[in-house]
């Protein structure tokens, strides 16, 4: 059997140094050093968007690093392209193979490694016997000269192992090959990945399975928020050590300070209906309250969000603030009243692309920047500046344009933009979504804040550990209506899911039972 | 490995460095347009010695100033993501409406007011069709593009309606230091304009409402009440315009401009202003408004055909728009 590698003793096969890239500006992989050696089974772990993908591209040659070198077998290399990785003798394994689906196994397994002349013959019965000893080699069985049509994506990956093998790979890279894979077929995954190491392969694997990492690999990388966190051997970590270097710490920590004092009815709502997205909906937020909304994606949650607002208006149903029952049918009439409202496409809706940073963070205070209409650009630059380090927004100047910040960043000047209207009531929808871990933490901490400072609080999100961490009352919506209105010690993962999911499957539910 | 260095490798992105500041400044379609003004100037130096003679070009520009003052307001219109092709028709019905009512005996004051409430409700109807039934406005104004000019014949008939009194016509024959009329009104108009849509609200919320219209609705901005504004102040300068026009010809007829939005679209396109809205400035259309003034009568002096003009005049239109589209593009990131 195979000794497992701990540790780096020799040389690596590829290492990788200071590899940064950005795109469009935003840093999605930073710095990162990290070496494969021979013979090794590397897992790459992290988040969605913590750049693990990236960086299997960049050694495919999908990518090109913004900075940073790639070495394979100690001498520096360019894998400009997937056609170079190969005759480098790197090979990326998509989930779902892409190959040509009518020509022939045999045809795709020699695709991109033709090198007779372009009117050349094509020898046909070599091509099949190659093609014969590559799957006898995998111990696979698979008729080459049939279309890759037919085939189970489990065998269309197959193939695309054997071609690596045909070009003779020494990196191979499997991006969460096991996603579509049955567990049989995992199993022979397994064992041929497993002889591949043997030879002196060095394969990387990429998955979620935190079950797969450990049957499987020797040596796992965590990759959190573009960084490469740790390097180390699968054995010397547990379940949870992984969990905590991959989201940075636990969400417990984000537990919602319950200094604020709980004051007035700052927001109340009575029977707002439009037709075709809620009906009869009526709650009310109170002064340093967080009223979580949660439910299903589509439930109406934002829908409520945006008839509040003026975006659009309900048909009918009463809205008061701060005791006053109001006519809200424009956001400008909204704000006046001391609303504010961040909506959940920022793209589209919260941030003005191409305008610079300040601009877009005084877009709703145009009163306070020009008293008398003209703009005072002192009195903006101060204001704007001022939010910016209150709510540590990363720029690299205030008069440049809002979309090359990264997400997060944006999300930030957004929620600057209305502290500065100085609103009692804000609503936030999906406030984090999309957003790095970190600066998340961040906006837990500000939602916080703004609440123990008596502003009262709309979250809608669609992550429940986040709501059951920040709020005070959990309402749940499902199918436009208002399902349940939970106190702090009510409101649970199943107590919100059971109010959130639609009646007639709940009934279906019950009829099983 | 523990949690606190995880807290601290956990730090937000590094945003991009911003462009530098010469690039900010010189790399602008006003840039170009000034380029090319230079240019046609130096051009048409050469080919006639009137060039050098600024009366010669002030006197020859009053038939363009016309459109261009309109171009000026169209640029808001533009940089709001809308767009407006009924202006020349606008022009020849409230110059229409005007010639009517003083031949129906009005006193010439008020037959002037009649052609700015004409004007008005012209662009209010631009300005409702597109806002309160929310249809694209290059369709809407196609549509009413040819609704007044039809009305304009209704009302005018085929024959030109004249005999205004000596004081109302030959406005750009009036010289005020050395300069027509109709200029100083675009060079007053250019700089108040300029000053609005640069240090104003208003201003401001125009470029934000053509960079997007949801954010700024979502901002609070009254998107519905400024651009009806918009459409209204198209309807009031193309009035304006109508009435210097009918001043310089002492005469109206259905047919007057025809064609002339065409102009006006491609002096604020040469002048920069983004085709989506969002973009553009004052300087530029106003530049470019000089820029066509030149080459027209550059190609005039030099006896090329009015036919042959047109070719001229459209590929600079095309190549405007590749040049702007090609910055925008490359500061965009």
């Amino acid at each position: 059997m195979h000794a497992n590698i701990t540790t780096e003793t020799g040389a690596p096969l590829m290492s990788a140094r200071g590899i940064t890239k950005q795109f469009a500006g935003i840093e999605v992989l930073r710095n990162v050093d990290l070496n494969l050696m021979r013979g090794e089974i590397h897992a790459l772990l992290g988040e969605n968007g913590a750049g693990k993908s990236t960086f299997a591209k960049i050694l495919a040659g999908v990518y090109r690093p913004t900075r940073g070198t790639l070495m394979l077998n100690g001498s520096p290399v360019e894998v400009s392209s997937p056609i170079a990785a190969q005759k480098l003798g790197i090979t990326l394994i998509h989930q779902e193979p892409i190959s040509f689906p009518d020509l022939s196994v045999a045809e795709n397994l020699v695709l991109g490694r033709t090198d007779g002349a372009l009117l050349g013959r094509v020898p046909w019965a070599q091509m099949t016997r190659d093609a014969n000893a590559l799957m006898d080699l995998l111990g696979v069985r698979i008729d080459v000269t049939k279309p890759m049509r037919g085939l189970s994506i489990a065998d269309q990956q197959m193939v695309e192992i054997a071609r690596a093998l045909a070009s003779d790979s020494r990196l191979i890279i499997m991006d969460e090959p096991t996603a579509p894979l049955t567990p049989k077929e995992v199993e022979t995954l397994f064992k041929i990945a497993r002889r591949l190491r043997d030879e002196g392969r060095t394969i990387v694997f990429i998955s979620h399975r935190l079950e797969e990492v450990r049957a499987l690999c020797d040596r796992v990388t965590i990759f959190r928020d573009g960084d490469k966190v740790e390097t180390v051997a699968t054995d010397a970590l547990t379940d949870a050590d992984i969990i905590r270097l991959m989201i940075g710490r636990s969400l417990k920590e984000y537990l919602h300070k319950t200094g604020s004092t709980i004051g007035e009815v700052a927001l109340k709502v009575e029977n707002l209906t439009l037709p075709g997205f809620f009906a009869d909906v009526s709650f009310e937020v109170r002064k340093g309250e967080i009223v979580g909304l949660g439910g299903l994606v589509g439930a109406g949650r934002t829908d409520v969000a945006r008839a509040i607002f003026g975006v659009a208006p309900a048909a009918s149903g009463r809205v008061a603030v701060n005791g006053k029952e109001v006519t809200i049918s424009e956001p400008s009439d909204a704000i006046a009243l001391g609303l504010a409202f961040v909506p959940e496409d920022r793209a589209t809706a919260g941030i003005f692309r191409t305008l610079s940073v300040e601009q877009n963070i005084t877009a709703a205070i145009p009163k306070r920047i020009a008293p008398n209409g003209v703009i005072r650009r002192a009195l903006e630059k101060a204001l704007a500046s001022d939010s910016v380090k209150k709510l540590r927004i990363r720029l690299a100047s205030l008069r440049q344009p809002i979309g090359e910040l990264s997400g997060g960043n944006q999300q930030k000047a957004i929620l600057a933009r209305w502290l500065l209207t100085d609103p009692s009531v804000l609503i936030l929808d999906e406030p984090t979504r999309g957003i790095d871990i970190g600066v998340k933490a961040e906006f837990y901490d500000m939602i916080g804040e703004l609440a123990a400072s008596g502003r009262a609080i709309l979250l809608i999100s669609s992550e429940l550990p986040e709501l059951l961490a920040l709020c005070d009352r959990v309402l749940v919506m499902s199918e436009g209506r208002l399902t349940a209105n939970l106190s702090r010690t009510e409101a649970t993962q199943e107590s919100v899911m059971h109010a959130a999911v639609p009646k007639t499957a709940r009934q279906t539910v019950g009829v099983a039972a | 490995m523990n949690s606190t260095e995880a807290t601290t490798t956990s730090t937000v992105r590094d945003a991009a460095a911003a462009r530098p500041r010469w690039q900010v400044l010189l790399i602008r379609p006003e840039t170009m347009t000034l380029a090319l003004l230079i240019g046609a100037i130096i051009v048409a130096s050469n080919l006639s010695p009137f060039f050098s003679d600024l009366g010669f070009i002030l006197e020859s520009s009053t038939y363009y100033i016309e459109y261009a003052l309109v171009a000026l307001v169209l640029t808001l219109v533009i940089i709001s993501g809308e767009i407006d092709l009924s202006p020349a028709a606008m022009m020849a019905l409230s110059a229409c409406v005007f010639a009517w009512c003083y031949q129906a005996g009005v006193p010439i004051e008020l037959s002037m007011a009649a052609s700015l409430v004409a004007g008005i409700l012209m662009g209010l109807v631009n300005g409702i069709l597109v806002i309160r039934f929310q249809l694209p406005s290059i369709i809407v104004t196609i549509g009413t593009l040819t609704l007044y000019r039809g009305l304009a014949q209704v009302l005018a008939g085929d024959r030109s309606i004249g005999k205004f009194p000596k004081w109302f016509n030959g406005i750009d024959y009036r010289l005020v230091f050395d300069v027509p009329v109709p200029v100083i009104l675009f060079i007053v108009a250019s700089i108040v304009l300029a000053l609005v849509l640069g240090t104003t609200v208003v201003g401001r919320q125009i470029y934000q409402i053509g960079t997007s219209e949801v954010a700024a609705r979502h901002a609070g901005i009254r998107v519905r009440r400024i651009k009806t504004g918009l459409f209204v102040l198209m309807g009031i300068v193309s009035s304006i315009a109508g009435l210097l026009t009918a001043s310089r010809l002492a005469s109206v007829r259905y047919d007057m401009a025809t064609g002339g939005e065409l102009q006006m679209v491609l002096m604020v396109m040469l002048g920069g202003t983004y085709i989506f809205g969002g973009r553009g400035t004052i300087l530029g259309t106003f530049l470019a408004s000089w820029l066509l003034v030149i080459i027209a009568t550059g190609m005039t002096v030099a006896n090329i055909a009015v036919t042959s003009q047109l070719i001229v005049m459209g590929l600079l239109l095309i190549v405007s728009i590749i040049a702007t589209n090609a910055i925008y593009a490359r500061t965009q990131r």
